[in-house]
């Protein structure tokens, strides 16, 4: 992946398919590292399955054998000295408490990070496809404080307007590229 | 500061157009979000549907979705376009550029970009 944020969507992707409700994307930052959490409510992983999603040969696909996604972010985040793991509590297990959370720390001054790239687009992509989903998203570091959250939109936009309207999406990237400022 | 009464705004601005797309959108545009297709650069190619659609009115007549993978992951970004009573007509290899030729010459004026498609009839 040439950005972080395709990554991003990527693994984001699997929480959609989890039947998820809402999904948060927190990604925080230090001088040294950028710490990126996607944890959603979904149905979760029993831990034999959990093991094998690492490996680059499980997939939940039918059609063929092979599902990069979530080794690509592990092997982008090891790339850096970083590491990425994952922990999940599955339905039958946690009727109260499931879902994945997926963690991946990256050390930003390596040679081999790649850059967060268009991440807007990345949370605007996700509204588009899954308006029903709430999504949370974050991004802090010492001199950024940027958040949305899809919840609060929606009890402000009611039942008949959807998020993946244009025009709400189209205020979303405004929101995020304001608060951005110019240190995207 | 984009503010939430902007959003309260846009509801307003909603109330009267949304009765109207009801079971109106003929034309599905579907783009092909799996991994192999977000590495090919499916996103661009996407929002510039999104973008594209809505720019040019087009809303009540056609809907833009994402798929998982298709199975031509070597064609990747690939983009599927259904109408009504006509054959599908699936795009491979596109760029956001691409996308604003198929909206312009295919969606808005019905004729299929040929040289964008899958040599479906040949594989």
């Amino acid at each position: 992946m040439k950005e972080l944020s395709l990554n991003i969507l990527d693994v984001a992707e699997n929480s959609v398919k989890a039947k998820a409700s809402r999904i948060q994307i927190s990604l925080q930052e230090t001088q040294e590292t950028l710490t990126l959490i996607i944890a959603d409510n979904g149905c979760g992983m029993k831990p034999d399955i959990l093991a094998g999603v690492i490996d680059p040969f499980y997939t939940t696909r039918t059609t063929r054998k092979v599902g990069l996604g979530v080794p690509l972010l592990k092997m982008a985040a090891e790339q850096t000295g970083g590491e990425m793991r994952i922990e999940s509590y599955h339905e039958s297990d946690y009727p109260d408490r499931h879902g994945t959370v997926v963690t991946a720390v990256f050390y930003k001054n390596h040679i081999d990070f790649t850059p967060l790239g268009d991440v807007i687009s990345t949370v605007t992509t996700l509204i588009q496809g899954s308006p029903e989903i709430d999504f949370v998203f974050s991004h802090t570091s010492d001199t950024l404080d940027v958040s949305l959250n899809t919840e609060e939109m929606r009890e402000i936009l009611g039942e008949e307007v959807p998020l993946n309207t244009p025009e709400v999406l189209q205020w979303i990237a405004e929101s995020l590229r304001e608060q951005y400022g110019n240190l995207l | 500061m984009k503010s939430l009464a902007e959003l309260a705004a846009i509801r307003e601005k909603m109330k009267d157009k949304i009765v109207l797309r009801e079971g109106t959108n003929d034309i599905r545009i579907v783009v092909g979000m799996a991994t192999c297709g977000i590495a090919a650069g499916a996103r661009p190619v996407l929002s510039a549907f999104v973008e594209g659609v809505s720019r040019e009115g087009l809303g009540d007549q056609v809907t833009v979705s994402q798929t998982g993978c298709i199975g031509i992951c070597q064609y990747e970004p690939v983009v599927e376009v259904y109408q009504p009573g006509k054959e599908k007509v699936t795009y491979v290899k596109m760029t956001a550029e691409k996308a604003e030729k198929v909206l312009a010459e295919h969606i808005k004026g019905g004729k299929v970009v040929a040289e964008y498609t899958y040599p479906a009839k040949n594989a």
